[in-house]
């Protein structure tokens, strides 16, 4: 079965569209989770006593979780995960998830960058932690309708 | 200590297939927060074109043996894995992965180049099903820090 195409219409997006602006929070409880479902089991994503040994500021989400986590923007601005033919993304910033309640804040924004042939749109997330960016070259491309 | 070259082209594929289930897609799925219904309702997936229960585009990383995403676990090729950090990773879709599909992964050490004192390790990954069709593609970069021969 070849690539499924998203609800979205090639001809009503340009590039500058905006597809979303939003705010994930990552607990300790989630790395723990990602753990599990990923096979992910380095102990400086739940260990704080490892993390600090190993130099690091403190337990750290798995780069592949805040890959996942800024992929949502558009999975679900797609609809059909299926039109997702592209991701890629550079890790620039680690995202620090402190042992606390509130949890580690990580802002998503994605905006179209280019229309290719085909139906296709190439779209650019920005994804920062505490201001700093923490992927770059962050993009995805979507096959729309 | 810089890394041993001799190991860039070195290919290695799975040896057991990876057999992409439900309810580990489920799982995978509740682990990233993500309720979508395609990832869940098989009946959702189905009506939206899909053979069975679609799975998150990085749910891939899971397909792939061995640990870091790197194919060989050879103390020769002289990674330390405390100095590791990802630094990229990329996926190119054929066609989206489903619950069912048996994946055989073949990883292939790219290249390892120095960049400053670091040096980049890069894997490229061909996501095949047991009968060969090419599902998926990928890259991923590894930074091994402060390994890079001194110039």
């Amino acid at each position: 079965m070849p690539s499924t195409v998203s609800a979205v219409s090639y001809d009503e997006v340009a590039v500058g569209t905006e597809i979303g602006d939003r705010i994930f929070t990552l607990r300790r409880s989630d790395l723990v989770r990602y753990a599990g479902a990923s096979g992910d089991f380095n102990p400086i994503h739940w260990n704080e006593r490892v993390a600090q040994e190993a130099g690091l500021p403190g337990v750290l989400a798995h780069g592949m979780l805040t890959m996942a986590t800024a992929g949502r923007l558009v999975t679900d601005w797609a609809g059909d995960p299926g039109a997702v033919i592209e991701y890629g993304v550079k890790f620039s910033s680690p995202v620090v998830v402190p042992d606390d309640d509130e949890g580690a804040q990580v802002s998503v924004q994605g905006v179209v960058e280019k229309k290719l042939d085909g139906g296709r749109v190439v779209v650019n997330l920005t994804v920062r932690h505490q201001g700093a960016k923490v992927l770059m070259a962050a993009r995805a491309t979507v096959q729309l309708s | 200590m810089p890394l041993n070259q001799d190991f860039v082209g070195r290919s290695y594929t799975s040896e057991v297939p990876f057999q992409v289930g439900r309810e580990h897609i489920r799982q995978f799925a509740r682990a990233i927060g993500d309720d979508n219904p395609l990832y869940h309702d098989v009946a959702a997936a189905k009506a939206a074109g899909h053979a069975d229960l679609l799975a998150p585009p990085t749910f891939l990383v899971t397909t792939i043996p061995g640990s870091l995403g790197l194919p060989t676990d050879d103390p020769a090729l002289g990674l330390d894995y405390s100095l590791v950090v990802h630094g990229e990773q990329r996926f190119t879709f054929h066609r989206p992965l489903v619950a069912g599909d048996e994946l055989v992964v073949r990883s292939t050490l790219a290249s390892i180049r120095p960049v400053g004192r670091n040096e980049v390790l890069v894997t490229a990954y061909d996501f095949l099903t047991t009968s060969g069709e090419l599902v998926a593609e990928g890259t991923c970069s590894l930074v091994s820090r402060g390994t890079a021969p001194p110039r």
